[in-house]
C-alpha cells in the first residue's frame, strides 16, 4: 500500500471560489523523496496546505489516502498525529509562546494520541537539546517566544528541529529553501537527509534545482496551473533549470 | 430624622437603609458611618446616570440587599478555608476573614519582624483606628459608602520603615455560603523605604455580595507589590475600591486577577503625592458566560515626575461583557508626568461586549500621556500552525490565551505566582 495516494484532486479557494489544483494524481512510496517543482501559482503551496489540512481551501473533487485512510475529514491536528508534517515556507511567529514550552506540548500531544506517556521534563530537554545541536539551534533561541525575531534561516531550522523531534511518516517541505543562505541550506538539508529512511517519505516543494542537489530526490514531478504536467527522475529538475517552464505552462493551458 | 428617600427607587437600595437604621452601632466611627449612610441616602445605587458608572449599573445590577453575614461555626470556617487555594504556602503572614469577620484560628498574623496586623473591629470597638477614612474622605462614591456605613471588619496592617518583609502577607476573604452580604474594610500603611508585597484573595461559594475597601499608603522609598485574586463564586457580586496614596520615591506594582463573580467592579484610585514614584497597574480579566466584569482606574499625578503605567488585557467568552475604563488626571505643575494605558481584549465568541473608555486630564503641559486600545479573535493562522504539530484544538486555544495574557502575568517576575495564574487560567478555560 502507498503511503500517501492522492487521486484527482480538485480545491478551490473557500473565500472566493478561484479554483487552484485541477485534477492533482500523486503517489508516495514509504522511503521516497519526492520533488515538486514548478512556476509562481501553479498551486505547489496550496498542495501543501490542502495536505495539512487547512480550512481556508475546500475539496471539490477528488480523495487523499494516507496510510489507506481518506484525511480530508480530519483536522490539521489529527492529520498531524497520524505521522503528516508540513515544514512551512513561512513559520508563523507567535509571541507568549516559548519555543521550549511549545515543543514540549506538541511531543506530548504526539506521544498521548500514539498511546505512550508524556516524556519526563529531563529526558525531553536531554532530547531537544540533542536535536537542536544537530541543527545549530542555541539554548537561548530555544527560550524565545516561537519564531519571534527569528531570522529567516534560524525559522527554517526550527522547522526541521519540530520534524526530527516528531518524527513523522511524511513530511512536506514548502520551499524549505527560500530565504537560505549556502551555510543555513548545508544545515537545512543535512537535517533533512538525516531524517532519510525506509519508513519514512519526503515531498520537497521548490522553485530551484539548488536545492535538490542537497536533498537528491527519486522523483521529480512538474506542477503547472493546478495539474501535475510531468514526472521524471532527477534528470528533469536539471532541464527545468537549464530551460525553464516555459515548455510545461502551454501544456496544462 | 425625616430622611429623604427620594433617590432611592429600588427595593435593593430601600433594604439598605432599613438594614443601616436596625444595625445602629454606637461604635467609634458612627459619625463616619452616618454621612457615608446620607451620602448614599442623596444619591442611590450607581447607575448609567452617573458618568464613572456608565457601564455597570448596579441599581439594575444589584437587585437586592441580603443580610449582614455572620461567622459560621469553627468547623465550617475552616472547611471553606481549607478549599481555597490562594497562592499555596507562599505566604510569610496570613489574616483570613470568613463571611467578612477576621478568623484569629485560621490567621497567622504575628511573628513577622516590622510587620503589625491588627482586626479592625477589634479596634473599633475602642477607637478609631489611625488612616481610616483619610483617603476615603476624597472620593464620592457610592459602593464606598456602603462599605464605610456597614464595615464590620478588615486588617489594620502596617509595616515598619525601613522593613524587608521576605514573604508575602496574604488577607484572605473567604465566603462560606450563606446568602449574606460582607463588608471589609482594610487599612494598608508601609512607612518608608519598607519593602512588602501583599496577596489579597477573595472566593467563596454560592449566591453572596461581597463590598470591600482598602485605604493604602506608602512612605517615601517604599516598594510595594501587591496581587489581588478575585475569584468569587460565579452567583457572587463583588465590589472593591482601592484608594491609594503614594509618597516621593515609591515603586508600586499592581496585579490584579478578575475571573470570579457575576457581577464585579474593581476600582482603583491612585494618587502620586510625592515625586520621583512609579506605578504599575495591571489587570487581567477572564470571564465568560453571562458574567459581568468592570476594572475601573483613576490615577492622580499631582506632583511632577511621576510615571504611572495602566495596562489591561481581557479574555471574554460567552455572552460576558468587560470593562475597562482608565483616566489619567495631570494636575498644574505636575511636568514631566509620564502617563500610559493600554487595553487589549481577546474575544472568543461573537456575543461578547468590551466597553473601553480612557480619559485624560492634563493640566500641565509638559507631559507624556498616551493611551491604546486593540481587540481581536484569536488568529487562526497561529491556531493552524499549532494544530498542524499535532496539538489539539482545545490545547491551542489554551496555549494562545496564555501567550495573550503573558504579557501581564509574566511581568510579575515571582515564579510562583505566574504558576499559579497560569493554571487558574488553564482551569478557567477546562483545560
Amino acid at each position: 500500500m502507498a503511503l500517501l495516494e492522492i487521486k484527482n484532486l480538485h480545491t478551490r479557494i473557500a473565500e472566493d471560489g478561484t479554483e487552484i489544483l485541477r485534477g492533482v494524481d500523486l503517489t508516495v512510496n514509504a522511503g521516497e523523496v519526492h520533488a515538486i517543482m514548478g512556476p509562481n501559482g501553479s498551486g505547489k503551496s496550496t498542495l501543501s496546505y490542502v495536505l495539512a489540512g487547512k480550512e481556508n481551501y475546500e475539496v471539490t473533487e477528488g480523495e487523499v489516502l494516507f496510510n489507506g485512510e481518506n484525511i480530508l475529514e480530519m483536522g490539521p491536528d489529527e492529520r498531524a498525529m497520524a505521522g503528516m508534517f508540513l515544514a512551512f515556507q513561512y513559520p508563523i511567529e507567535i509571541p507568549g509562546v516559548a519555543t521550549i514550552t511549545f515543543l514540549k506540548a506538541a511531543l506530548n500531544s504526539q506521544r498521548k494520541a500514539r498511546g505512550l506517556d508524556e516524556l519526563p521534563t529531563p529526558d525531553f530537554m536531554k532530547l531537544v537539546r540533542e536535536k537542536a545541536k544537530q541543527m545549530n539551534i542555541t539554548s537561548d533561541m530555544l527560550k524565545r517566544p516561537l519564531n519571534v525575531g527569528f531570522s529567516g534561516g534560524e525559522k527554517k531550522r526550527s522547522e526541521i528541529l519540530q520534524m526530527a523531534l516528531l518524527e513523522p511518516t511524511l513530511c512536506v517541505l514548502d520551499e524549505t529553501d527560500s530565504g537560505l543562505d549556502i551555510d543555513a541550506l548545508k544545515v537545512v538539508s543535512n537535517g533533512v537527509n538525516a531524517l532519510r529512511s525506509p519508513e519514512r517519505a519526503m515531498i520537497v516543494i521548490t522553485h530551484y534545482q539548488r536545492l535538490l542537489d542537497h536533498i537528491v530526490p527519486d522523483i521529480v514531478h512538474v506542477l503547472s496551473a493546478g495539474k501535475i504536467v510531468k514526472t521524471g527522475g532527477p534528470d528533469l529538475a536539471l532541464e527545468l533549470e537549464k530551460n525553464g517552464y516555459a515548455d510545461y505552462i502551454g501544456e496544462a493551458a | 430624622m425625616t430622611a429623604d428617600n427620594t433617590a432611592l427607587s429600588t427595593a435593593a437600595e430601600r433594604a439598605l437603609i432599613e438594614q443601616y437604621e436596625a444595625a445602629s452601632t454606637g461604635d467609634a466611627v458612627k459619625l463616619m458611618r452616618e454621612k457615608a449612610i446620607a451620602g448614599f441616602r442623596s444619591r442611590g445605587l450607581p447607575n448609567r446616570r452617573v458618568e464613572e458608572w456608565k457601564y455597570t449599573d448596579l441599581r439594575r445590577g444589584m437587585n437586592e440587599a441580603l443580610p449582614i453575614a455572620e461567622m459560621p461555626a469553627a468547623a465550617e470556617a475552616k472547611a471553606a478555608v481549607d478549599t481555597v487555594a490562594g497562592f499555596g504556602d507562599m505566604a510569610g503572614a496570613r489574616i483570613v476573614f470568613v463571611n467578612g469577620l477576621y478568623a484569629p484560628e485560621l490567621s497567622e498574623i504575628s511573628g513577622v519582624e516590622g510587620l503589625t496586623i491588627r482586626s479592625l473591629a477589634a479596634t473599633l470597638a475602642k477607637s478609631r483606628p489611625q488612616g481610616l477614612g483619610e483617603l476615603a474622605a476624597s472620593l464620592t462614591d457610592s459602593a464606598l459608602d456602603l462599605n464605610t456605613a456597614f464595615m464590620r471588619d478588615g486588617a489594620l496592617i502596617d509595616v515598619a520603615a525601613g522593613a524587608e518583609i521576605e514573604k508575602p502577607v496574604e488577607i484572605l476573604h473567604v465566603a462560606a455560603g450563606e446568602p449574606a452580604a460582607t463588608y471589609t474594610r482594610h487599612v494598608v500603611r508601609v512607612g518608608e523605604g519598607a519593602k512588602v508585597c501583599f496577596s489579597e484573595v477573595y472566593s467563596g461559594k454560592g449566591h453572596y455580595q461581597t463590598n470591600t475597601a482598602i485605604e493604602f499608603s506608602a512612605a517615601k522609598g517604599a516598594e510595594v507589590s501587591w496581587i489581588k485574586l478575585q475569584n468569587e463564586s460565579r452567583e457572587a457580586q463583588h465590589l472593591s475600591t482601592l484608594l491609594s496614596r503614594l509618597d516621593g520615591e515609591v515603586g508600586f506594582d499592581h496585579f490584579i486577577f478578575n475571573s470570579g463573580a457575576h457581577l464585579s467592579r474593581t476600582q482603583t484610585f491612585l494618587r502620586f503625592d510625592g515625586e520621583g514614584s512609579r506605578a504599575e497597574l495591571r489587570s487581567a480579566m477572564l470571564i465568560t458566560e453571562e458574567q459581568h466584569c468592570d476594572v475601573t482606574l483613576v490615577v492622580d499625578h499631582a506632583v511632577p515626575n511621576c510615571e504611572s503605567r495602566e495596562f489591561c488585557k481581557s479574555v471574554i467568552d460567552g455572552a460576558a461583557k468587560g470593562v475597562f475604563q482608565g483616566r489619567i488626571n495631570v494636575f498644574p505643575h505636575a511636568q514631566k508626568t509620564d502617563g500610559r494605558m493600554v487595553s487589549q481584549a481577546l474575544f472568543l465568541s461573537e456575543s461578547v461586549e468590551m466597553a473601553y473608555k480612557p480619559e485624560l486630564e492634563i493640566f500641565a503641559d509638559d507631559v507624556q500621556c498616551a493611551h491604546g486600545a486593540t481587540s481581536g479573535q484569536i488568529d487562526e493562522d497561529l491556531l493552524f500552525y499549532l494544530r498542524a504539530r499535532g496539538i489539539p484544538e482545545a490545547e491551542a486555544r489554551t496555549l494562545l490565551v496564555l501567550a495573550f495574557l503573558s504579557e501581564v502575568i509574566e511581568e510579575i517576575g515571582d515564579e510562583q505566582v505566574v504558576e499559579t495564574l497560569e493554571e487558574r487560567t488553564r482551569t478557567w478555560l477546562g483545560y
